[in-house]
């Protein structure tokens, strides 16, 4: 018990250096958890990903477009439940910083397929009567304050020409990790003006979603889908949800390579931090250690002060930081362009990491400071001056 | 006034342990500073580099990119008579009508990539002289044949010469592998205009790029494309401006994310600065009361400790720059949100970054050493020397 009255008492010494190291931890952990959110924020797609549902896109690249007449052929393989489809819109809202995915979607099929978008019966069911309405995320409706009712002007680019769309529902995310902000409309709806304004690009599907009644089967699934298209011009490729979302990641794989990178490099400053004041600390009172080994204290107990220190600051440090890292992290998220992550939550794997590497770094940082007091003899320790 | 500097440099050295950390801590940071700047500035140098400011390129105006943008040829049409165009001597207009697409490709190390391909009109080449031949031949006019910028030769497998790239129901074949001097159009592949829209079954282009008789007729040509009311859905930039833009988003991510984080961490290195100077006033204040009584003024101590500070902070900053440097050698290739396609840039370092990087740092010293300073400075004479 003595032992721990002594850490508070050394920690409490010089107040000034200890509350600035625990600040300067502090504001790492806060470092740390932000980029380990942007990460995580990356992989909110994968996460969210059903393991059921297969994506079928054009083998060449997921621009190219594949015929509305591949659904019918799919739906008929056995194993396959139902089979919906989407296809990128793009277009302007306002002007070129408002990002959100605008999709035309199958009114009725997406909503079965996709039961994490939850929308109200009566909603969904004026969505599909109406051929120019659309359904919004319950993040974009609030973010841009759109009401059942509301008029979307959209500016086409894939599709040219101005758009307008009525709101006729909000959907809620079911998880979490559900995407709150995309607006979907009737696929329908922008194919028969595609059909008038520029025929060859009519009956055009973006890719199809599957869904299929057993995971397990998933990979012979997405061979039979890709062989019945074998050697036509527009060959597909199906994968997995996951996997789908996957690529997307893999391709901006650079970026987020030098953010996990960066996010250690964080945890190194931290050590420097606590490891410098543990040294110097541990250097200040060379000769109160060398005065306990004279009173009979043993290794132990030394090793117990210093690595007790800087634990306690590295925890008290971790703890704050924690504490200020959400509203540190609302903070970034209102800074960055709307929309760029669709969904920017601190991941439970995010706090365990910033705890754990807080834990570390108290214990690493007082393996210097140990091992001088140990290796220091009691006549030199007593002789040491400042 | 005399200022101990000699007293300040025996005790760097002497205390080599808290030196050595304090500056390591500060080069980390200095190093990720830089270093996020020089990324951002790296994409944009490469996309500055692939625009040319007397060319001039038409997209829709809504288009996000140029895979995005459709121009029809009735329109093209249109804008290839418009005045200000340069003539090659044949009187032909040196403009291109250019099909972008992008394909997936297997990157080196793995993964999958979008490439883009962008068919090209015979005036391509006056267009962009920075783009030549490096190895194989150039493809041939109305055959379905590839070149290869020479990033994607690097990062992707099956883009050598000879490789076949299958896409739009057809095979191409990489006859050729073209430099492009770092622009963006190294991370390119390039075919023949007629015949990729004819794979593709598509009549119209992506977008179309013309060079200007003289760079100065820019506004003239602007007026010129306004007044005509069939181009209203279209919209004509300097190449130059276009591809810039095109960086935009990704330099912006980066420096958002990048000063977000160098805020902090400068945050971490002023307390750790500060912590180092607190604990060598503390350590050293018979030190400094031997001093004053030696008959240094409390300024000298004062211009002293911030000296050791300052010149603490400047190794770092120094030592971190150093570090950041040698990025300038590594070239990395990501997925450019701006084109939706894969760009190979490299770190680039500008003499602004480095200013900016070493004035940081000595901000750093200054703020963490200047309170430490003023204590040191105030201790008085008699109970300075007292203390042991």
């Amino acid at each position: 018990m003595k032992v721990f009255k002594l850490i508070f008492k050394n920690a409490l010494r010089h107040k000034l250096r200890t509350a600035l190291t625990i600040m300067g931890i502090a504001i790492a952990v806060m470092a740390f958890v932000l980029l380990r959110t942007v990460v995580t924020a990356w992989y909110v797609g994968v996460e969210a990903s059903a393991a059921n549902r297969l994506i079928t896109r054009q083998a060449v690249s997921f621009i190219f477009p594949l015929p509305y007449a591949y659904r019918d052929q799919i739906a008929k393989l056995p194993g396959v439940e139902n089979i919906t489809f989407a296809n990128w819109f793009g277009g302007t809202y306002i002007d070129k910083n408002q990002f959100f995915a605008r999709m035309a979607v199958d009114p009725e099929t997406m909503f079965d397929i996709y039961p994490e978008f939850v929308v109200d019966p009566a909603e969904l069911g004026a969505f599909k009567r109406e051929r120019n309405a659309c359904i919004v995320g319950s993040g974009l409706a609030q973010q841009y304050g759109f009401k059942i009712g509301d008029v979307i002007n959209l500016d086409g680019d894939i599709y040219p020409g101005k758009w307008a769309f009525v709101v006729r529902g909000i959907y809620k995310p079911r998880d979490k990790t559900t995407d709150a902000s995309q607006m979907l409309f009737h696929w329908q709806y922008v194919d028969e003006r595609m059909r008038r304004d520029d025929a060859a690009r009519a009956g055009q599907v973006g890719w199809y979603i599957v869904r299929i009644s057993d995971p397990a089967q998933s990979a012979s699934i997405a061979e039979q889908i890709d062989a019945l298209f074998k050697n036509s011009r527009a060959e597909t490729k199906t994968e997995t949800e996951r996997a789908f979302q996957q690529g997307f990641i893999a391709a901006a794989g650079t970026i987020i390579g030098s953010m996990n990178f960066m996010s250690f490099v964080i945890i190194g400053i931290i050590m420097l931090v606590v490891g410098n004041t543990m040294i110097m600390s541990a250097r200040e009172r060379t000769s109160e250690y060398a005065v306990l080994k004279t009173l009979g204290f043993s290794a132990f107990h030394l090793v117990g002060l210093i690595f007790g220190e800087s634990l306690l600051l590295s925890c008290l440090g971790g703890g704050i930081g924690l504490a200020m890292s959400a509203p540190f992290v609302a903070g970034f998220e209102a800074v960055i362009p709307r929309g760029w992550f669709p969904v920017f939550i601190i991941e439970p794997i995010t706090i365990i990491l910033a705890v754990s590497s807080a834990l570390l770094v108290g214990v690493l940082a007082s393996v210097f400071p140990i091992q001088r007091a140990l290796r220091t003899t009691i006549v030199d320790g007593l002789r040491h001056i400042g | 006034m005399k200022i101990p500097l000699n007293y300040i440099f025996r005790n760097l050295v002497t205390r080599r342990l808290t030196t050595g950390i304090t500056v390591l801590g500060i080069a980390l940071v200095v190093f990720v500073f830089s270093a996020v700047l020089m990324m951002a500035y790296g994409v944009q140098k490469t996309l500055i580099a692939t625009g040319a400011e007397d060319n001039v390129l038409v997209a829709r105006k809504a288009s996000n990119g140029e895979i995005s943008s459709i121009v029809d040829r009735e329109t093209a049409a249109v804008i290839f008579t418009l005045p200000h165009i340069a003539k090659s001597p044949e009187g032909t207009a040196i403009a291109s009508g250019e099909p972008v697409v992008v394909i997936n490709l297997n990157k080196v190390d793995g993964g999958v990539s979008n490439v883009t391909v962008r068919g090209v009109s015979t005036q391509a080449f006056t267009l962009r002289p920075q783009v030549k031949l490096k190895a194989g031949r150039m493809f041939n006019w109305g055959s379905r044949e590839l070149v290869a910028g020479a990033a994607v030769e690097r990062r992707f497998t099956g883009a050598k010469i000879g490789d076949v790239v299958k896409f739009a129901g057809d095979n191409w074949v990489v006859v050729g592998i073209v430099d492009a001097g770092g622009s963006g159009f190294d991370s390119e592949m390039w075919g023949d205009s007629n015949q990729l829209l004819d794979a593709f079954n598509r009549n119209a282009y992506s977008t179309l790029t013309m060079k200007l008789d003289r760079p100065e007729a820019f506004q003239d040509f602007v007026a010129a494309f306004n007044r005509e009311p069939r181009l209203q859905q279209f919209e004509p930039k300097t190449e130059r401006r276009f591809f810039e833009e095109q960086s935009e988003l990704m330099a912006m991510f980066i420096r958002i994310l990048g000063i977000f984080i160098t805020v902090i961490f400068s945050a971490g290195a002023t307390i750790g600065a500060m912590i180092t100077m607190y604990a060598a006033v503390a350590n050293r204040t018979v030190e400094v009361g031997t001093l004053r009584a030696l008959g240094f003024r409390r300024r000298s101590v004062l211009a002293a400790f911030l000296t050791e500070s300052l010149l603490l902070s400047l190794i770092g900053g120094l030592v971190g720059l150093l570090f950041a440097s040698s990025l300038q050698f590594v070239t990395v290739s990501t997925l450019n949100f701006g084109s939706f396609a894969e760009l190979e840039f490299s770190f680039a370092l500008s003499p602004t970054i480095a200013m900016s990087s070493l004035l940081f740092a000595l901000l750093m010293g200054l703020l963490g050493g200047f309170l430490p300073s003023v204590r040191a400075a105030r201790l008085n004479i008699v109970n300075a020397l007292r203390s042991a």
